[in-house]
């Protein structure tokens, strides 16, 4: 037991630590490697939860490829980022007084909440029973069976943000050589190479 | 609740046909290449049509739920959803002409309209939270691109930008207001928001589902550009192309009015008292607004945003009074507003001076002299616009402040009629300007067919309305029902 809050307090120290030098690391690829660490000590957080889906998922997605992805964009990418951060000091006191304040409101919220008393009910009747399934049975069941529709629409939803890239990004150049399959296909011998009788001796 | 799963896909057929059409003619665009936009516009309007039969003829005519109840069709979802349709109908071909002069007649505008379309009949259909959203957002992005479709002009790609970011914003609130809701009531379902509310009685719904629904009121407003989250609407009505700033004005409006309906009378229906004066505050707002801030305006499309924005207001008139006379009078309004203002537009969409479209007000001088048919046509949907009888507008009017009085909100219903009397100067000016200014310039002919044909007909509506006004009225007694029970 007290191994187990050991490491959950591991885990989640360094996610904690990671995710503000995220937010603070002057060079953007500290930045993007912090992430990973801080990716890496979720997972092993949701390890700790039993959902080892979610965690292994968590490794493989976010790790394998959303992170490298962000690491090749910031390096490819030539953005000075201490230029976009110039401001920040000259906004701090307004926006932390509006988050103060509602930090504060929120606190009033949650100091004064009545919750409905059927919400436990309500919450378990839509997943499956966690004891008769494993964890990635439980998740499949309830977003393929139970959310099947707002899942697909997420779909039609990432397929719009891609129509929309191209929509507005694409444009045609002329003189851009391009991939004819047919006239790669329709090319004859006499067409595509050329003999010469090479005098032994000489170049051609 | 057990249904199959055939049932559930005959539930949302109209929204299927519109997805796997909009898939098909993407498929067929980017085979044919460029050119091909004529082929998949109409191949759009062939696929809307066929929805547009299947939302407004198949069913029982029963109200239906399906997908674990994530989705309801009843008669309100009907009524709404064959609006929606009919203005995206209308959309694709007054969008043709204005953009193959634009140089922008590519093919994925019908099918950014076409995946539009689906979102909103999500949106009406929704009753869960989180078919709310996911409907919502399939909307609103394609939207987005719509807004910024001319993307070498600066003010389209200004208007889709700025659409997003504070799109996006309202997102964030909805969300938010989403993630209290479930928090306090451990359900995202509306069947079950509404049964688990009625446990706690009339006033004992607590702070935290209070600010939750706060939150999403504040997110439907933005869709709905109500005041205080109108800012976009100006802007982004300015710099949108005009077919597109059309078709903002009419489909996307009416869905999410019909999912504010929704929305609010579905899981709170108990607890109005919470949430009644929200919508009476943002009501009064948005018509003031409307009213003063359109008087100094001399771009077109800016004044028609103000005018939405003021009609907005007079809509939420009807679901602040609430009951089903309230609704009836909201569908009603969104009905003949619809109408109007595709007219409105249809207008301005067959004016051309000097190869470019008109949109100030000053273009429309001596119209009266010049071509007087299109000059009365205009001049019936101002007066319409303003409420003043007999036209359809009036009609609008009269049936959401008369559920007001009979709530007994006086006050709402006194400061209505006044926004309404300021609004009817902007109005009359245009019709001032078209019938006493001297003409200048001359307006290119001949008008594309589409748009004289959308204007001939949304005319006649408009003027002709008051000779049956029962039908309209007697359809959305019937879809209020289905909502209030």
């Amino acid at each position: 037991m007290t191994i187990s809050a050991l490491v959950f307090y591991l885990f989640a120290c360094i996610t904690v630590g990671s995710a503000v030098m995220v937010i603070s690391s002057r060079n953007p690829v500290h930045s993007v490697l912090f992430l990973i660490l801080a990716f890496f000590n979720s997972a092993g957080l949701f390890l700790l939860l039993g959902a080892e889906f979610l965690s292994m998922i968590l490794v493989i997605v976010y790790v394998g490829a959303v992170a490298v992805l962000f690491l090749f964009v910031v390096m490819m990418l030539d953005v000075n980022f201490t230029e976009l951060r110039q401001g920040f000091l000259q906004y701090l006191p307004v926006g932390g007084l509006i988050g103060l304040i509602l930090l504060v409101e929120l606190l009033l919220v949650l100091g004064s909440w009545t919750v409905i008393p059927d919400a436990a009910t309500f919450a378990a009747a839509r997943a499956p029973d966690i004891a008769a399934v494993s964890n990635t049975d439980a998740i499949g069941r309830i977003m393929y069976t139970q959310y099947l529709l707002p899942f697909q629409t997420a779909g039609a939803i990432l397929l719009v943000a891609m129509i929309g890239a191209i929509v507005l990004t694409l444009r045609h150049r002329p003189g851009v050589k391009r991939q004819v399959i047919s006239a790669q296909v329709s090319r004859t011998m006499k067409t595509a190479v050329e003999v010469k009788k090479v005098q032994p001796g000489q170049g051609i | 609740m057990t249904s199959t799963f055939s049932a559930d896909i005959a539930l949302i057929l109209p929204e299927l046909i519109l997805a796997v059409g909009a898939l098909a003619l993407l498929l067929v665009g980017a085979y044919r290449g460029e050119g091909s936009s004529r082929l998949v516009g109409l191949g759009g309007m062939a696929v809307i049509l066929v929805a547009l039969f299947f939302t407004a003829c198949a069913g029982t005519g029963e109200t239906a739920h399906g997908f674990n109840d994530m989705v309801v069709v009843d008669g309100f979802g009907r009524f709404m959803k064959v609006l929606v349709l009919i203005g995206a109908l209308v959309a694709i071909p007054m969008s043709v002409d204005f953009l193959k002069r634009a140089g922008a007649d590519r093919f994925e505008f019908p099918v950014l309209i076409l995946l539009a379309t689906a979102g909103m009949m999500l949106m009406v259909s929704a009753n869960d939270l989180i078919t709310l959203y996911v409907g919502l957002e399939l909307q609103s992005l394609s939207l987005y691109v719509l807004a910024a479709f001319l993307r070498d002009d600066a003010r389209s790609t200004e208007a889709g930008l700025k659409y997003f970011v504070l799109g996006a914003l309202s997102s964030g609130m909805l969300l938010y207001g989403c993630s209290l809701i479930y928090g306090f009531s451990g359900t995202t379902n509306f069947s079950d928001l509404a049964k688990g509310i009625a446990t706690l009685g009339e006033h004992g719904a607590g702070i935290g589902l209070v600010v939750g629904i706060v939150f999403l009121v504040a997110g439907l407003a933005f869709k709905v550009s109500a005041v205080p989250f109108h800012m976009w609407t100006p802007d982004v009505y300015e710099g949108s192309p005009t077919p597109v700033t059309a078709f903002f004005a009419a489909a996307p409006k009416v869905a999410a009015m019909a999912l504010f309906l929704r929305a609010l009378t579905t899981p709170f229906g108990e607890i109005v008292a919470q949430w009644q004066q929200i919508i009476i505050f943002v009501s009064i707002a948005s018509m003031l607004l409307g009213a003063f801030a359109a008087i100094g305006q001399t771009n077109m499309k800016r004044l028609l945003a103000y005018s939405s924005i003021g009609h907005v207001g007079y809509a939420l008139v009807g679901l602040a009074a609430g009951g089903e006379q309230g609704i009836r009078g909201v569908l009603v309004y969104m009905a003949i507003y619809m109408v109007m203002t595709l007219g409105t537009f249809g207008v301005l969409l067959v004016m051309r001076k000097d190869g470019k479209p008109v949109e100030s007000i000053a273009d429309f001088a001596g119209l009266g002299r010049t071509h007087p048919w299109l000059a009365f046509v205009m001049a019936a949907f101002m007066f319409s616009l303003a409420g003043i009888p007999p036209l359809a507008g009036f009609f609008a009017k009269f049936y959401v402040f008369i559920s007001a009085i009979e709530h007994g909100l006086y006050t709402l219903s006194v400061i209505g009629m006044l926004s309404s009397v300021v609004s009817a100067f902007y109005y009359l000016r245009v019709v001032k300007v078209m019938y006493f200014d001297a003409p200048e310039g001359q307006l290119e002919t001949p008008f594309p067919l589409a748009s004289r044909v959308v204007v001939t007909v949304t005319g006649a509506v408009t003027v002709l309305y008051f000779i049956v006004p029962g039908p309209l009225v007697a359809i959305a007694g019937a879809a209020a029902k289905t909502l209030v029970r």
